[in-house]
C-alpha cells in the first residue's frame, strides 16, 4: 500500500493552510484529472514555500531563496511521485530521495511535513540546538533524510550504489537524486553520471536545480556548467530540461523519465530552470544571493505575497 | 676528431645488473612459504556463507586480488572505473540497501583521493562498508604517487573506521569474515599476490580489535603491525643469536587499538620497539606513544618506522635497507639501543 499521508491542516500565522488529500498513487492515476492532479500538487507546493517561509523566520535567514525556488520541484516528487509511507521512514520498499544539496533542508523538511514524516509543529526547530532538523540536511538527524548531503557531488554516487544494490535485491523501488547546477562543478558528479548509464540504471532519475546561483555568485561566472543538457545527453542519459517552477511540466517530465526508464533501462534526468525565491515577489525582485537576508518585518509581507500569488492564480 | 675511437661496450655482460622496480614486488623471502591471493579466496568463502557480501573495484581488479571474487561471483561484482569517488559513494549506498561491500582500490587512492567519500558516506552513518587498500605502506618501488606511506595516519582520525593492518595470508582469511561480521566501516591494508605464511607457525588466531603476544623475552619487546610481524619475528630469532632475548606482541588492529594488552607489556623494564611499514608519524608508533603518555607511564618507547619524508622508487628490498625496514637493520637498531 502506498500513501500520500494526511497532513493535518494547521493554523500558521495568518493562512490556513489547505488540506493534502489522501489517495495512493493507483487511486490518484484512475481518478484524478489532469487539471485535479495539478490542482493537488500546486497546493503541496505552495505549503512547502509556506512551511519555509515560517522556518527561514524562526532563524531569521537561511536559504530560503533556494527552498522556494526548489518547491515545485520537491512538491512533485513528495505528493505524486514517490512512494512511502510517512509512518515507517525506513520501509523496505519506499523510494528513495536523495537531497545532495544538503543547504536546501529547509525545502525538505518542509516537504517532509507535507508528506506527514516530520510533525509540521517541529519545524520550527530548524537550525536550533538538538533539533532533528539542522541547517545542512543529515541522515543520521531526520526521518525521512536518507544521506547526509552537504559536501556536493556525494549524493549521485551514493545514488548509484542504492540503485545497484535495490536492482540485484529484485526492488523494484526508485531512486531519486536532487542536486544543483552549482553541483555540478564537481567531478564525483561526472564519475557517477558515468557510472549510472554504464550500468544502465533506470531505476535512477536525477533532478538538477538549475537556478544560475553558487555561492560566490551566477554560475556562469564561478564556474561555467553550460551547455547543461549536452552534458547529460553525452553521457548517456535520456535528458529533459524544464521550467522548474512549472508544476505541469515538471509532471509530464516525472512521468516521461518513468515510462522511458521502463522500456530503456537508461538513467533519467531532469533539468530545472528554476527562479531563487519564486513565489515571493519582493523575493524574486532582489539581488540573487546563494544565503537571502530578509529582514524581520518582512517576512509577514513575504507570506502575504505567497498566498495573493497562490490564491490568484488558484483562481486563473 | 680522430675517427677510430672506440665505440663504447653496450653489452649486457659489460654492465652492472640493475635491480628494477616491480609494481608488485613481493616481500617474500625467497623460498618462504605463501598463499595465492588469500584476500580474494577469503572474499569468496565469506560471500558462500553471507549473501549479501558484495564486491567492487576502481579498475583495480586484478591488483587487489577482488578478481577472485568476480569470477566467482559476477553476478555481485560491480566495476566502477577508474573513479574512487564513485566507488566509495557507491559501497556506501549498496551498504544502505542492507549489503555488505568489499571496496579495493589502492590505499593512496583510499586515503588520498576519495577520503571525503568513506567519511561522510560511509563513516558518518557507520554504515559496513569495508576499504580494502592495496599497497599500503611501502610495498611498491614506484614512489609517493603509489607508496602509501601515511594512510594510516589519514584514517585514524575518521570516526567510527576499523582499521586493519594484517601480517600475513592467515590474518587475512580470519580477518576477512569478521570485518564483514563487525557494524561500521572498515580499512583493510592489503597485501596481495604470494603472501607469506608466518603465523601458522604461532599459537594465533585473528580477534578484531586484539592484539596478541606471538612471543615472550626478556629483554626487549617488539610491537609491531602488518608486515612488520614478520619481520619483528625474524629479528626476534636474529638478535637471540647475540644472546637478546626479545618478545613480540602483533597488534594488527590499529583501531579500535588495544591498549590493555600493549600496555601491559610495554609496562616492564624491557627495551620497547614499535615496528611498523609506515610514516612514523600518525602511526602505530604514535598509537603506542599516545596509550603510554595517557597511562601516565614514563616509559621510552623507540619506532622503527618509514621516515616523515616522501620515499625514492627503487627495487623493494633496496628501499626496504635504505628505510629501515630489513631484519638486519631491524637487529642493528636494537643492538645499538642496547649499548
Amino acid at each position: 500500500m502506498t500513501t500520500i499521508n494526511e497532513a493535518n491542516p494547521q493554523e500558521l500565522h495568518t493562512t490556513t493552510l489547505p488540506t493534502a488529500t489522501t489517495l495512493s498513487k493507483k487511486e490518484r492515476m484512475t481518478q484524478e484529472t489532469a487539471a485535479e492532479r495539478l490542482e493537488r500538487v500546486s497546493a503541496a507546493a505552495y505549503r512547502i514555500r509556506h512551511h519555509a517561509l515560517n522556518m527561514g523566520e524562526v532563524q531569521g535567514q537561511g536559504y530560503v531563496g533556494q527552498a522556494l525556488g526548489a518547491a515545485d520541484m520537491l512538491a512533485v516528487v513528495y505528493a505524486d511521485q514517490l512512494r512511502f509511507r510517512a509512518e515507517d521512514p525506513h520501509w523496505e520498499q519506499r523510494d528513495r530521495f536523495l537531497l545532495s544539496t544538503g543547504h536546501y533542508a529547509i525545502g525538505h523538511y518542509a516537504a517532509l511535513a507535507e508528506a506527514g514524516i516530520v510533525p509540521v509543529e517541529e519545524l520550527e526547530t530548524y537550525g536550533s540546538d538538538d533539533s532533528r532538523l539542522p541547517m545542512s540536511g543529515m541522515s543520521t538527524y531526520t526521518p525521512g533524510m536518507e544521506i547526509s548531503g552537504g559536501s556536493l557531488g556525494h549524493g549521485l554516487t551514493i545514488a548509484v550504489g542504492m540503485a545497484l544494490g535495490l536492482r540485484y535485491q529484485g526492488s523494484d523501488a526508485r531512486i531519486y537524486n536532487f542536486l544543483s547546477d552549482g553541483e555540478l562543478d564537481e567531478g564525483s558528479t561526472w564519475e557517477a553520471a558515468m557510472g549510472a548509464h554504464h550500468h544502465q540504471l533506470g531505476n535512477l532519475t536525477a533532478m538538477v536545480d538549475i537556478n544560475a546561483l553558487q555561492a560566490d555568485g551566477k554560475t556562469d561566472t564561478v564556474l561555467r556548467t553550460e551547455p547543461i543538457t549536452e552534458k547529460w545527453e553525452a553521457a548517456g542519459w535520456y535528458t529533459q530540461r524544464v521550467d522548474g517552477n512549472d508544476v505541469a511540466a515538471l509532471l509530464t517530465a516525472f512521468d516521461n523519465a518513468a515510462e522511458q526508464s521502463a522500456t530503456s533501462g537508461r538513467p533519467s534526468v531532469i533539468l530545472c530552470d528554476t527562479k531563487v525565491g519564486r513565489g515571493v515577489t519582493l523575493l524574486e525582485e532582489r539581488e540573487k544571493a546563494h544565503f537571502m537576508r530578509i529582514e524581520e518585518h518582512e517576512w509577514q509581507l513575504c507570506r502575504e505575497q505567497l498566498t495573493a500569488g497562490y490564491e490568484g492564480k488558484a483562481s486563473a | 676528431m680522430s675517427a677510430t675511437t672506440e665505440a663504447p661496450d653496450t653489452t649486457a655482460a659489460a654492465k652492472p645488473k640493475l635491480k628494477t622496480s616491480a609494481m608488485i614486488a613481493s616481500f617474500a623471502d625467497p623460498g618462504q612459504k605463501t598463499a595465492s591471493a588469500p584476500f580474494g579466496h577469503a572474499l569468496v568463502k565469506a560471500a558462500q556463507e553471507n549473501d549479501r557480501i558484495v564486491g567492487l573495484t576502481a579498475d583495480l581488479g586484478k591488483y587487489t586480488d577482488m578478481h577472485i571474487f568476480a569470477q566467482a561471483f559476477p553476478e555481485r561484482f560491480f566495476q566502477m572505473g577508474m573513479a574512487e569517488q564513485l566507488l566509495f559513494g557507491a559501497a556506501a549506498g549498496l551498504a544502505e540497501t542492507g549489503l555488505v561491500p568489499f571496496a579495493s582500490t589502492y590505499s593512496v587512492f583510499a586515503a588520498r583521493r576519495a577520503y571525503d567519500f568513506l567519511c561522510l558516506d560511509a563513516a558518518e552513518p557507520n554504515l559496513n562498508v569495508n576499504i580494502v587498500g592495496g599497497l599500503p605502506g611501502l610495498t611498491t618501488g614506484y614512489g609517493p604517487s603509489h607508496q602509501a606511506t601515511e594512510d594510516m595516519a589519514i584514517f585514524r582520525g575518521m570516526p567510527n573506521l576499523t582499521i586493519v593492518d594484517p601480517c600475513d595470508s592467515i590474518d587475512i582469511e580470519q580477518a576477512v569474515p569478521q570485518l564483514a561480521a563487525s557494524e561500521g566501516p572498515t580499512y583493510l591494508r592489503l597485501l596481495r599476490g604470494n603472501v607469506p605464511t608466518v603465523l601458522d607457525e604461532y599459537d594465533y588466531t585473528f580477534e578484531l580489535g586484539k592484539a596478541k603476544v606471538l612471543r615472550g623475552g626478556n629483554d626487549v619487546v617488539f610491537v609491531s603491525s602488518g608486515l612488520m610481524t614478520m619481520r619483528a619475528l625474524q629479528a626476534a630469532k636474529a638478535l637471540g643469536e647475540h644472546n637478546v632475548d626479545v618478545a613480540v606482541v602483533h597488534t594488527p588492529t590499529i583501531k579500535p587499538f588495544d591498549a590493555e594488552t600493549v600496555l601491559a607489556e610495554i609496562n616492564t623494564d624491557r627495551l620497547a620497539v614499535t615496528l611498523e611499514n609506515h610514516s612514523v608519524v600518525g602511526g602505530l608508533f604514535e598509537t603506542v606513544a599516545s596509550a603510554v603518555v595517557s597511562a601516565g607511564l614514563g616509559k621510552r618507547v623507540v619506532p622503527v618506522a618509514l621516515p616523515d619524508e616522501f620515499l625514492d622508487a627503487g627495487a623493494l628490498p633496496t628501499l626496504h635497507e635504505r628505510y629501515g625496514l630489513t631484519v638486519q637493520r631491524i637487529v642493528a637498531k636494537v643492538l645499538a639501543e642496547l649499548g
